[in-house]
């Protein structure tokens, strides 16, 4: 069969949401940012509420998130936007809110934002990629990375002593009875995307039912930060980040 | 319906938030404005107009819940006093950049640092030369009264939207606690999301289709279309000083010197006009109403009158850069000034004029 005929109408069994734009994503190869804006537009489509959502693009490597997600977006100041997206939905309650944040947006700069939106329950939907760097900045030490985990700023590896501890923020605000579902997963195989899939569904759910904020955590690779081949840092996550930020459903 | 109250000028900028149909109000308490909040918190609009009063969990984020209304095409307000507003400017910079509408109230008190929780003007560097990073101007009015302190808000908000633009209305603790009689507007209803996407739609994210769909952000990674961003900006600005300036001009004909004070500090300088007059000296007041845009050519055709110009500030010297270059060297331009939250007295204005004008 040709591609042509593939495509055709009745053949044709999955294809691009259309709440993905044409632009080349910015993001290295092999990078997760990619399959999790996708799989997050995939929902809204499924779910038939595009239109109805705004979404909040972060500082760091998805800062352009706008670029890509083919929807309403307001791109906030480091670590703000859960302030932001309190701002929209307070004044839109009927609309879908979420935010898209990194490790350094969420975990540091952005902390009081995150656990004072947490606490009050806003009814909002956070999506936090956790990859134990400050990947667009060139590759320094953030909140989560590893102990002895090395980056431009931790050059003999993270000491504990110094930085403290890779803090777990999913678990931390999971304790907040403002969260009604906090979870982690993880896009870096196919069986994983789905249930990566599932639970932002689900968290969007969570937002149409006006149950509170639900928290879906991506532990993600960024090779370029921790200077390995994509392959490769896919099985160090596995093997080293997993162990950390263990997956599955913390609460809900 | 128009009605006539007795309230404090923190108050009455609450009052008129309510009827001006402002959609939501996000605050962190700071003295000496916390009866903003409190006002809002007792009258519980959001029963009667719907609008939204939070109180944020620090400045940062009640600012930056104000972007994310104000993104949405929502009437955003907030308050704060200047320790507070120096925890804004970051959202107050990105606004300016995404070119989003709100009114920031900033009832100023002494600093720098903590400070003391009395008046001062100290903030007129941060509020009309930027404050946050980044080449961008707020529209800047002055109330002297707790009438204007309540009719600023509908004039603020009309600003805000009319150039797209972040508006302060730089009060302090004098006029911000103290009582007055104020004449209220009748009640005006908020937008509907229709009339908001109707008269904001090509800009605001209220949830669009993907091939009409609107994004709010001050990045621009390309230098080139950064610099064209900052044009437009500028284009802006250049607008606003040609049709927005506004002053008051009290005693001016004849005067043979002028004070030039805004807000507070202006009320003190009209009991120095007649003090003045009780002595024999003819002295004249121009009041900046909006300290950005500056009332400069009024100030400048009013230097070729007079012998001789007292800036009158509750700073050590601040508005009185604008007043030396919109004089130009035309005549003499003193500073006199009290800060830390001390007051001047209409005597020590006069003695101060005779001082370093007059005699100096």
């Amino acid at each position: 069969m040709t591609p042509e005929e593939i495509i055709k109408k009745g053949t044709l069994v999955f294809e691009k949401t259309k709440l993905m734009t044409d632009a080349n994503l910015s993001y290295c190869p092999g990078c997760g940012h990619g399959v999790a804006h996708r799989i997050t537009m995939e929902v809204l489509e499924e779910m038939g509420i595009g239109d109805q959502t705004i979404g909040i693009a972060p500082v760091g490597c998805s800062v352009l998130a706008y670029d890509f997600m083919n929807i309403d977006m307001q791109q906030a100041a480091h670590g703000r936007a859960p302030a932001v997206a309190t701002g929209i939905k307070r004044l839109f309650p009927e609309k879908y809110v979420f935010t898209y944040q990194g490790d350094g947006d969420l975990a540091a700069i952005g902390t009081n934002e995150t656990i004072h939106a947490c606490n009050r329950g806003e009814n909002i939907v956070i999506i936090f990629i956790n990859n134990g760097i400050y990947g667009m900045t060139g590759g320094q030490m953030a909140p989560t990375t590893l102990a002895g985990m090395k980056s431009s700023t931790s050059p003999y590896g993270r000491d504990l002593g110094m930085t403290g501890h890779p803090i777990k923020i999913t678990e931390l605000v999971a304790n907040l009875p403002g969260v009604c579902f906090a979870t982690r997963q993880a896009v870096h195989k196919p069986g994983l995307v789905r249930k990566a899939k599932k639970a932002i569904k689900k968290a969007f759910e969570n937002q149409r039912d006006k149950k509170g904020l639900s928290i879906v955590e991506i532990v993600s690779n960024c090779n370029s930060g921790w200077k390995m081949t994509p392959v490769k840092s896919n099985e160090w996550l596995e093997e080293n980040m997993l162990p950390v930020f263990p997956l599955g459903d913390i609460k809900g | 319906m128009e009605e006539f109250k007795l309230m404090k000028g923190n108050e009455a900028i609450a009052e008129a938030a309510i009827r001006e149909g402002v959609d939501g109000y996000f605050g962190y308490p700071i003295t000496p404005q916390s009866e903003v909040i409190e006002y809002l918190m007792l009258e519980e609009p959001y029963k009667t107009t719907g609008m939204v009063v939070l109180q944020a969990e620090s400045e940062i984020g009640a600012i930056n819940m104000v972007y994310g209304a104000a993104g949405a095409g929502k009437k955003a307000m907030t308050s704060s006093s200047s320790p507070g507003i120096s925890l804004k400017q970051e959202g107050i910079s990105y606004m300016a950049g995404s070119e989003l509408p709100c009114v920031i109230v900033n009832v100023v008190r002494g600093g720098p640092g903590l400070g003391t929780i009395q008046p001062s003007q100290a903030d007129y560097f941060q509020t009309v030369k930027g404050g946050g990073h980044g080449d961008y101007r707020l529209i800047v009015l002055a109330p002297a009264s707790v009438q204007e302190m309540a009719d600023f808000v509908e004039d603020g908000f009309d600003l805000a939207f009319k150039y797209r633009t972040p508006m302060m209305i730089l009060s302090d603790g004098l006029i911000g606690q103290m009582m007055e009689k104020v004449k209220l507007k009748p009640q005006k209803t908020r937008l509907t999301e229709a009339e908001i996407r109707a008269k904001y739609g090509d800009w605001a994210t209220i949830g669009h289709k993907p091939s009409e769909r609107n994004i709010i952000t001050s990045l621009e990674l390309k230098s080139e279309r950064q610099e064209k961003h900052n044009h437009k900006l500028q284009a802006k600005y250049r607008e606003i000083e040609k049709n927005e300036i506004r002053y008051e001009k009290i005693n001016c004909e004849n005067a043979d010197y002028l004070l030039v004070a805004y807000g507070s500090s202006a009320r003190i300088c009209q009991k120095t006009i007649q003090l003045g007059k009780e002595k024999g000296i003819n002295i004249g007041l121009i009041r900046p109403i909006t300290l950005w845009p500056f009332p400069s050519k009024v100030i400048n055709d009013a230097a070729d009158k007079v012998k001789g110009i007292l800036s009158v500030e509750l700073s050590a010297g601040q508005m009185v850069e604008d007043v030396r270059l919109a004089v130009n060297g035309k005549v003499k331009v003193e500073h006199y000034g009290r800060f830390g939250g001390m007051i001047h007295s209409p005597d020590e204005v006069l003695e101060a004029l005779e001082q370093k004008i007059i005699g100096g």
